[in-house]
């Protein structure tokens, strides 16, 4: 199958059904973070199931995969939700996110799930150790590509700006970061906690190759993830505008649902807006 | 009674990383900006398409370091100690300890014995630290040729390591090699009956002194070369405690979370016995190393006048 044969309509759904998921798995788990995941969900699903990354459910640490880093940690039910679309874990672990004795830790542990590749939830984190994955695929003459999702909040950590220098010093063609800019962080607007703009010009100023979409266009994150394909010898960022809580229409840009979980009657609504 | 001075340990650690380097292509070495103090600058020569110089970034280097570890690579990541240990501690129990990421982390700078440049350049904690990460191994080598052992070591077993070495020329303790080193287990440099003394890094040549000293006022010392701090060697502290029933441990950190804390926490578990602590109990300041050693009770007399007292209160109790 090759990209342009992954209808977005099917993407669109898909994206849909990970919804689900997420609501579902954050309502019995009883805590986490809805509006991060659900910001970010379009991309990732586009990411796995827009015949984008190469990856092998089966064997999960295979040498020549790419690699996906969520470093906005707290969003871990997107990517757990994605990991059992893919095949990584199965369905039914959804419905233990956060249990003791289970693999579903409450931010991705890669010592409990070989899918995950970086423990993350401590913010500025993802970056680097993306960074490191990327100059190992060079010392080895892999060509595969490591994508790191990072948080608009988690962007005020001084590690991503480290990284963001030295990714481009050390011009790693490899790297893409995803930046998940959804306007809000766990105290309120990013604007007035603190502000990152003007976001382009900085991640420009570092020396990133930048391009910026809305974070819900399947189409628009089916070029980004394609632009950033192309052959270069500096590492790419998509600066991607998106809302938080995307696709519930009491959780959308309500950031009471930043880390609170759903109701049952919550859920009922949110599913019903989200049925097929 | 001085003993001779070999080289710094740091030169050791240099020098070992380049001859890893030859023997294995899977080696990777980070750099802070400090490769020529770290001594990290042989590797780069040799291999500088395995070298990173990340610039001054810890946190950043450290994250860098899983990434290549988690990718397969045996990676060594080098600054001062107090600077990757404080800087970096975050990136260290998240993407290293928690990861169980295959980093070894090598600070440089170790202790008070940098002298001049002062407190903030010092290790006072950075021992500590790497023993509240779960996972770690620690080691303190003694002297050149214990810390190319060490090195060796370290790049063989799968999982963190901390090695913390020094700035200045060490004193030799092993001249004839350390054909007996292994990871977690305590080499016996002196037999003695009375008093153990118990030390690390630059310490173990202070508590050998010690011993000699000792030893002209009748009293019998065993000398111990801990330089793992975890895993601890446990039975040889059991032994120590049964065999000579009072133990004095040297190190150039603060008492607060060093080895002595370890070695009590062993003694108490497995055979209590009178203690005492050698170590820093705040900062230091600028100066040369030798009086700064002296100024903060770092000597082998302190070491010794510890033992005596210990050694004192028990023949009290006896009588």
């Amino acid at each position: 199958m090759v990209t342009s044969e992954v209808s977005l309509e099917h993407l669109q759904s898909t994206a849909r059904k990970l919804r689900r998921h997420i609501v579902k798995m954050l309502a019995i788990a009883g805590s986490g973070h809805p509006g991060g995941s659900l910001s970010a969900i379009d991309i990732l699903t586009a990411l796995f199931f827009g015949n984008v990354m190469r990856y092998n459910p089966q064997n999960p640490r295979w040498a020549d995969r790419d690699r996906f880093i969520l470093s906005k940690g707290h969003a871990v039910p997107a990517l757990y939700a994605v990991l059992a679309e893919a095949g990584f874990i199965p369905e039914e672990w959804l419905w233990q996110l956060r249990k003791i004795d289970t693999p579903m830790q409450g931010h991705p542990s890669v010592k409990d799930l070989p899918a995950v590749e970086a423990s993350t939830g401590s913010l500025g984190q993802g970056l680097s150790i993306g960074l490191g994955m990327a100059l190992a695929a060079r010392l080895d003459n892999r060509d595969y590509r490591v994508y790191v999702m990072i948080g608009d909040g988690e962007s005020e950590e001084g590690q991503i700006w480290e990284a963001a220098m030295a990714a481009s010093h050390f011009r790693v063609g490899n790297l893409t970061a995803i930046l998940d800019y959804n306007h809000y962080q766990l105290d309120g607007a990013i604007g007035e906690i603190m502000s990152i703009e003007p976001v382009v010009a900085k991640w420009e100023a570092f020396g990133w190759a930048v391009r910026e979409i809305d974070g819900h266009d399947m189409r628009q994150i089916m070029d980004a993830l394609h632009w950033a394909k192309e052959p270069r010898e500096q590492p790419s960022i998509i600066v991607a505008h998106t809302v938080k809580g995307k696709g519930v229409s009491f959780m959308e840009n309500n950031n009471e649902f930043h880390g609170k979980a759903p109701t049952q009657a919550e859920l009922e609504q949110a599913l019903a807006e989200l049925a097929d | 009674m001085a003993r001779p001075l070999g080289e710094a340990t740091r030169e050791a650690y240099g020098k070992a990383l380049a001859e890893l380097g030859r023997e294995n292509p899977n080696i990777v070495v980070l750099d802070g900006d400090l490769s020529k103090s770290t001594m990290t600058k042989y590797f780069a020569q040799q291999f500088p398409d395995r070298f990173f110089n990340v610039g001054i970034a810890e946190a950043n280097m450290v994250g860098i370091a899983a990434g290549l570890a988690a990718s397969g690579k045996i990676t060594f990541a080098s600054s001062f100690a107090c600077f990757v240990m404080c800087k970096a501690f975050d990136q260290m129990r998240l993407a290293v300890a928690y990861s169980g990421n295959n980093v070894k982390i090598v600070g440089t700078h170790g202790g008070i014995s940098i002298g001049e440049d002062g407190v903030s350049q010092m290790g006072h904690e950075d021992i500590g630290l790497a023993l509240s990460l779960p996972g770690f191994v620690v080691m303190v080598p003694a002297d050149g040729t214990e810390t190319r052992a060490a090195v060796r070591a370290a790049a063989e077993h799968v999982g963190p390591v901390y090695i913390r070495v020094g700035r200045p020329k060490a004193p030799i303790v092993y001249e004839n090699g350390c054909p007996d080193f292994r990871i977690g287990k305590a080499i016996t440099l002196r037999e003695g009956r009375d008093v153990t003394l118990i030390a690390n890094g630059l310490m173990v040549a202070a508590a050998l002194d010690a011993a000699e000293q000792l030893e002209q006022q009748g009293i019998s010392a065993r000398v111990l070369d801990m330089h793992t701090v975890r895993p601890l060697d446990e039975e040889a502290v059991e032994k120590a405690a049964r065999e000579t029933g009072a133990i004095v441990v040297a190190e150039e950190h603060l008492v607060y979370t060093g080895l002595g804390s370890q070695v009590a926490m062993a003694v108490a578990k497995r055979y209590p016995v009178p203690m005492r602590f050698i170590g820093l109990t705040d900062y230091a300041e600028s100066g040369a190393p030798e009086a700064l050693m002296r100024k903060y009770g770092l000597t082998a007399d302190d070491i010794a006048r510890e033992a005596i007292e210990l050694v004192n209160m028990r023949q009290e109790a006896v009588v």
